[in-house]
């Protein structure tokens, strides 16, 4: 076929051809086409398949109405999926395919599958596939269902920027309405924003031949530049893609081809809808066929990009919008012939080309049938903010009826057709003057799909759902228009039911015969248009996804060769060395109780309580009696959640009378932070209590093992580090080179213990320190992988890992508060539920295996010795001890306290083997490594 | 993405904060006796009105508490009060 | 009454222009009085009429449904149906659950589309993986089918899968429950409506209940917009509005309504052919048979009885599933939506005798109700039945939360309620 596209006129720039291809053949367009207007003036029709019955295809509209021409686009070396042609920009190089068919798609192997069709029709696969299997039919079916294929290749760098912004009128849609309000609330001194998502605003001003006595291109330009003078802001190629609470606009910004669109979440104080109207099908038989398109998508196509959608063109019209469209299109050189659709039966003739339409019996040559069955208002936006829709007669369209607050529709979305009424009530809407009446000259007769027509009368084009279809779910009463939907799948292909929805709740209606807006509409959701993925995760990926906590240290844990790795949402030195990580385990653990370990223990919490009822506060916080610590001094306690569980565990020292410093699990600071300050302000007087976490602002570094003492001895720091004059669970106050520092005397090893805290910008000079007066001993950094295997040989427990969201502190052997313990405390009720009495509570135990055997497995359970082996308990931290020669576990198991000394038959993946219960510690059971 | 006025702060992103739960729990004094029964409607029983609510939530950024009174079903926001200033 | 499924009836019927189907279900005027009155049209409902039918002969019984059956929950979640659970009691239960979809397209005559393509729950460090060892032995012991994966193996399961070595959530293993799937969700609803109706039970839609009827201290009926109607035991199943039906009755429950939103893409040829979670962003993603991928994610943070979606969790959930299948970020979405659902103390049922005698509930589902709903409707029905908890049941009913015996698998497990 020779070009379709007009010597002149348009918006496109024929100075600047680019060259595509589509399904293996080379065509050439210009800068300003769609796909699909560039593939149509290459004369292409066929530009898909449908989903069910792979029917050749051609374009229905000119923008997002376009249900039928999907490509799956490459550009530079990648390649989009599903990309709607209708609104995609032409690019030079861009290479595209036809989805669902094979080798293309004005040849399709699988368009046989269309004679099969009597068998495919709505809901076939509820009835059938039950015998003998669904999974024997169910890989068939989903290699035929899909449309375009996803490649493997990830895009680096396709991200969407996220703004935030704000305005006092948000327009959605430059058209003439959206560019009159727009100019009229700008210039009455409103800040504007107009979104208008072509890449050149007008709407459908230039299929006329003027406006308000100027060409339709000066209008839009005096527009625009009037808009920019009052300092009104217009976005063009951007999508107004659903409104959300408190009037918040999702706005996508479309950069060029392969790059993600860019979010714009715009709180508007006010939006003005003028997303304009598009055309609706009319139902007749073979109404999908290739040629058979929205006349004012072809008025669009001729009046944007110079094509001329055919040559002799039948024009099948219910409304007063034909006329000057037949004669636009006339004009430019098509022979056109007006067709009344309401005269009789219609059906399109021609299989793969058309050949004409018969109507009323009546044939009429055409190699294009150009159809409009109405205007159909874009009020999804609306509907987004819950807006109502109204059933109007005289326009036979759901159009805006009350409003949502802060919100108001102009022009077509209004279903004020005519252009001079549609600039009235958009300058009266925007300058918040009374609103003129929407009758005008439209008029339009009503011409519904009518049940118990012959032939195949498409309804929803690409998921292939017919009159017939909507007929059978009447009659096994899927008569909801949402199960209506649901059953045929009408309304939910890409264009989410923007050409099919009307004709499928009308055709409803009139099988039931009851009034359309009876039916109703099915629920409007966003996005408007479909949206990439990357929308919406945004910056939000890579290691910017939930980013790590970094340590103040980091850049010396890396020049000691660390490996980093993320602990508790901290990034922390798992181990210094590279190769073998459990050799170098291993090593550090021996170092540790040979001479001494280093660790950097930062991410533990460092939340500080002060106040005149600080004591009490702490003492209600924690399961522990805390009122009677001293000055100096630290405990290790509980803090429970409210139903008795254990929800933290740490140390807590006492500072002076009314100052406290907490020091909770690294992972869990946030948490407790929020903990104690819902107590404090709810249920104390926040005036007489005051809570800070310093946990980023302190960095501590632990000196463990026997010689830590001479490591720490080796700062310059005024203080007596002897046992007597500094015991185990003590803390002091000092300096070391004049810069104040805390140093504690707490252990989570079980060896002689230094905790040293000083703020983060001077805690190189004392990593530096430590590590130079180690090396002297032998004593060197270790990550927190060692520090897991030392805990664990001493029977410390890790909340979380040896404990689980039912432990009760008397699980782990802290009974005495729960029997004693006067004051109220958090959670105390809890403990003598029902539940926390119950004999068979598990318990933290540890296990050893006989010499010889291997580790336990984490995570193993303990079974009884019933015929059908039962959980009594599992193994939660495992280790090949390198202190003690022989493997060590920890775990939780019913009655465990009881059970010491027992064997357990032990379950893992199916093996069995045994244990030993034995108490949770094996190292320095008397503690006297820790009191050295 | 919601607007929530903290009364310190002012409206913020919604993602600063943390819903501390229903107004009007008072937790027993557990020095004294607590029937399990008491207990419990403590701890489990909701009202979850569907429209008006009022609720105690947390800026996050902040650490305050303040009172929400909100429409539970049109996220419309109709108030907020300091915790310590509501009287109701 | 309904003509059977098949594919030979199919066959016949496409001869003849499928004239010969009947209704899927009657609308039938409702009664005065029935033995038993469901409220609420949804998977639960349905399923709870049509055990009646079954297991117990009680066929006069009546479903009221507010809206269109199926509209609720069961119309709207992202349809995945799995046992994957911790503790005893609640393999128990959503086990009995799988197990009878593994059987329900011929039970119900109707293709559930049950794709058992199993559910695959991603681990990104040594301790999940541990934590992950704790849960398959539970499982396997517990009597439910579970897989330990690792790195490699799961790279050839799933070759979309984000494997770079700096990947922020590295990837070191999954738990698989291969009899673990998806299910059309509406298939359930609309079989179990069909069976139910074929058996005699009364669907009434459009039948919104406003008050109960109570004599003597004991419920004996509803106040519905389309009049009184009686019967001996009532139970609701309305998900997302169980509080709100409580309160007329004067019960309160343990509930806190939350949106919980989903996602569905443009349809794709087959690129995942497991139910993917990944416990630590809370995202997840399947592809249905017509090719979309269904996505989900966690509750939102708010609590609500808007139906509709919001930014913030989409974009939590959107990264969520970029990070680990980063290829899906050039595919499109159409649609995003959210369903109220039911969140108590513990993230487990309630299932049994309220505190108003004849009202029974079962709520209290959170986001995993569909995958329960044939084990929600047995049960329910022996309860409506025999006014006694099943052994089933029994640990679900609410006077747990007095006894503290809560059954809470999120602090168990770790896994996504």
């Amino acid at each position: 076929m020779t070009s379709h596209r007009i010597t002149q006129g348009g918006l496109i720039d024929r100075s600047r051809p680019l060259r595509f291809s589509f399904d293996g053949k080379t065509y050439q367009g210009y800068e300003g086409d769609t796909l699909v207007s560039a593939l149509l003036a290459n004369g292409v029709r066929i530009m898909g398949r449908s989903f069910k019955y792979h029917r050749p295809r051609g374009p229905w509209g000119a923008w997002v109405d376009d249900p039928n021409a999907v490509f799956n686009v490459t550009l530079g070396g990648v390649e989009f999926p599903n990309c709607p042609g209708a609104t995609t920009m032409l690019r030079d190089g861009m290479v595209t395919r036809s989805v669902n068919a094979f080798p293309s798609a004005s040849f399709d192997l699988k368009g046989g599958l269309d004679l099969l069709h009597r068998w495919l029709g709505a809901g076939f696969y509820y009835k059938t596939f039950i015998w003998p299997d669904w999974h024997l039919f169910e890989p068939m079916i989903r290699r035929m269902a899909g449309l375009g294929a996803v490649s493997a290749e990830v895009i680096e760098g396709y991200a969407s920027d996220q703004m935030h912004d704000r305005c006092e009128v948000l327009i959605v849609g430059g058209g003439a309405a959206g560019l009159a309000a727009a100019r009229a609330a700008a210039e009455s001194g409103r800040d504007v924003v107009l979104v208008e998502d072509h890449d050149q605003a007008g709407g459908r001003l230039y299929q006329l031949d003027s406006v308000e006595g100027q060409t339709p291109q000066d209008w839009v330009a005096d527009q625009l530049a009037a808009i920019e003078a009052a300092g009104g802001r217009v976005m063009t190629r951007t999508t107004a893609f659903g409104v959300f609470d408190h009037r918040m606009v999702g706005l996508a910004q479309q950069g060029p081809f392969g790059y993600a669109p860019r979010l714009w979440r715009m709180r508007a104080d006010r939006i003005v809808l003028a997303s304009g109207a598009i055309d609706r099908p009319v139902t007749f038989a073979n109404n999908d066929r290739p040629g058979v398109m929205s006349l004012d998508g072809a008025c669009e196509w001729l009046a944007r990009y110079g094509v001329l959608a055919g040559r002799n063109i039948a024009v099948l019209s219910n409304n007063s919008f034909a006329a000057p469209a037949a004669r636009m299109l006339a004009e430019a050189g098509a022979e056109v012939t007006e067709i009344d659709p309401t005269t009789g039966p219609i059906r399109a003739l021609g299989s793969k080309r058309l050949k004409g339409i018969e109507v009323a019996g009546k044939r009429h040559p055409a190699d294009t049938i150009l159809v409009s069955g109405g205007m159909t208002p874009l009020v999804h936006l609306w509907r987004h903010a819950g807006g109502k829709l109204d059933w109007d007669e005289r326009t036979q369209a759901f159009l805006p009826g009350a409003a949502p607050e802060g919100m108001a529709a102009i022009g077509a979305a209004n279903g004020t057709f005519d252009l001079d009424q549609a600039l009235t009530e958009a300058r009266a809407v925007a300058r918040d003057e009374p609103r003129p009446d929407r009758a005008g000259d439209y008029r339009v007769k009503p011409l519904w799909p009518e049940p118990g027509s012959k032939g195949r009368q498409w309804i929803d084009f690409q998921h292939d759902v017919t009159l017939k279809d909507v007929e059978l779910a009447a009659r096994e009463n899927y008569v909801s228009v949402e199960h209506l939907k649901r059953y045929t799948t009408l309304g939910m292909a890409q264009d989410q039911g923007k050409t099919s929805n009307m004709a499928g709740l009308a055709a409803m209606a009139a099988i039931q015969g009851r009034p359309i807006p009876e039916v109703g509409t099915t629920t409007f959701r966003p996005p408007f248009v479909p949206q990439p993925i990357a929308l919406y995760s945004g910056p939000h990926a890579g290691q910017l996804y939930h980013p790590l906590k970094r340590l103040a240290l980091e850049p010396l844990h890396r020049a000691a060769d660390a490996a980093l790795g993320e602990y508790g949402g901290w990034l922390r030195p798992g181990w210094y060395g590279s190769g073998d990580p459990a050799g170098h385990v291993r090593a550090e653990v021996i170092k540790a109780r040979e001479t001494a370990g280093i660790l950097d223990a930062s991410p533990l919490g460092k939340v500080e309580v002060m106040g005149p009822d600080a004591e009490s506060f702490v003492n209600f916080i924690y399961y522990n009696t805390i009122k009677t610590l001293k000055p100096g001094h630290i405990r290790y306690g509980f803090m429970l959640t409210e139903r008795g569980n254990v929800m933290d565990d740490g140390v807590i020292a006492r500072l002076g009378p009314n100052r406290f410093v907490i020091s909770c699990s690294s992972s869990h600071t946030d948490h407790v932070r929020a903990h104690l300050e819902a107590w404090r302000q709810d249920g104390n007087d926040p005036d007489r209590i005051f809570i800070h976490d310093l946990t980023q602002q302190w960095s501590t570094l632990t000196v463990t093992g026997p010689k830590a003492r001479d490591i720490v001895a080796a700062l310059d720091m005024p203080l007596d580090l002897s046992a007597d004059a500094f015991p185990h669970m003590t803390l002091r106050e000092t300096t070391l080179n004049g810069t104040p520092v805390r140093v504690a005397r707490v252990s989570f090893t079980g060896d002689l213990s230094f905790e040293i805290s000083i703020r983060s910008s001077r805690a190189a000079d004392l990593w530096q320190a430590l590590c130079a007066a180690g090396e002297s001993v032998g004593a060197g950094p270790i990550g927190i992988e060692a520090l897991s295997v030392l805990r664990a040989e001493k029977g410390f427990i890790i909340i979380g890992k040896d404990t689980e969201g039912e432990t009760m502190p008397h699980d782990l052997g802290f009974g005495i508060p729960r029997q004693k313990k006067q004051a109220a405390f958090v959670g105390d009720r809890s403990l003598h539920m029902e539940v926390a009495n119950r004999d068979d509570r598990r318990q933290l135990v540890g296990f050893r295996v006989d010499p010889g055997a291997p580790p336990l497995p984490t995570g193993a359970h303990l079974i009884g010795d019933g015929d059908t082996p039962r959980s009594e308990g599992y193994v939660t931290s495992s280790y090949d001890s390198p202190t003690l020669g022989h493997p060590i576990a920890l775990g939780l198991l019913e009655r465990g306290a009881d059970r010491i000394g027992e064997r357990v038959a032990v379950w893992h993946l199916g093996q069995r083997s045994s244990a030993t219960v034995c108490a949770p510690c094996f190292f320095d059971p008397e503690g006297e490594r820790l009191n050295a | 993405m919601q607007l929530f006025p903290c009364p310190f702060c002012g409206p913020r992103d919604e993602r600063e904060f943390h819903f501390a739960g229903e107004i009007g729990k008072t937790r027993p004094d557990t020095t004294g006796e607590v029937s399990a029964e008491d207990w419990a409607r403590y701890l489990n029983t909701q009202r979850n009105e569907k429209g008006r609510v009022r609720e105690v939530w947390m800026h996050l950024t902040c650490s305050e508490l303040f009172v929400m009174e909100r429409d539970s079903v049109t996220m419309e926001v109709l108030s907020s009060t300091p915790l310590r200033e509501d009287v109701e | 009454m309904a003509r059977r499924y098949s594919a030979w009836s199919l066959f016949r019927e496409g001869l003849r222009g499928h004239k010969g189907w009947g209704p899927a279900w009657r609308s039938p005027e409702p009664k005065k009085r029935y033995d038993v009155i469901v409220i609420g049209g949804g998977g639960h409902g349905l399923a709870t009429a049509y055990y009646l039918a079954k297991n117990h002969g009680i066929t006069n019984v009546a479903v009221l449904e507010k809206g269109w059956l199926g509209g609720g929950n069961t119309g709207r979640n992202t349809t995945v149906i799995r046992s994957n659970y911790f503790y005893p009691e609640s393999v128990a239960l959503y086990d009995l659950s799988l197990r009878l979809y593994e059987g329900l397209s011929k039970d119900l005559n109707y293709n559930v589309m049950f794709s058992q393509r199993g559910v695959t729950n991603l681990c990104h460090s040594e301790p999940e993986m541990e934590m992950a060892a704790r849960l398959v032995n539970a499982m396997r012991l517990n009597g439910t089918d579970a897989e330990l994966l690792d790195a490699d193996q799961l790279r050839k399961f799933i070759p979309a899968l984000n494997i770079r070595p700096d990947a922020r959530l590295p990837i070191h293993g999954a738990v698989l429950q291969p009899r673990g799937g998806t299910g059309r969700h509406d298939a359930v609803a609309w079989g179990y409506a069909r069976a139910a109706d074929a058996a005699g039970v009364d669907i009434i839609q459009n039948c919104e209940v406003l008050d109960f009827i109570t004599e003597g201290g004991r419920c004996v009926g509803v106040s519905t917009s389309r009049g009184d109607i009686r019967a001996d035991r009532i139970g609701a199943a309305v998900a997302g509005h169980s509080s709100v039906l409580a309160e007329k009755a004067g019960v309160g429950l343990p509930i806190t309504s939350y949106a919980l939103q989903a996602f569905v893409s443009e349809p794709l040829k087959p690129v995942l052919d497991t139910v993917l979670i990944s416990p630590v962003t809370g995202t997840y993603v399947s592809q249905s048979d017509k090719g979309g991928l269904v996505i989900g994610g966690g509750l939102d943070r708010v609590p609500s009885y808007g139906q509709r979606g919001n930014l913030p969790v989409q974009e939590t959930v959107m990264a969520g599933l970029t990070e680990m299948l980063p290829i899906l970020s050039k595919v499109k979405l159409l649609r995003h939506w959210a369903g109220i659902v039911d969140v108590t103390p513990d993230s487990s049922p309630i299932l049994g005798p309220s505190a108003l005698e004849g009202l029974y509930f079962n709520c209290g589902w959170g986001t995993g109700g569909f995958k329960a709903i044939p084990a929600g409707g047995y049960l329910f029905a022996h309860i409506l039945a025999t006014g006694a908890h099943h052994d089933i049941s029994r640990p679900f009913g609410a006077d747990r939360f007095t006894t503290g015996r809560l059954i809470d698998e999120g602090a168990a497990s770790g896994i996504a309620h």
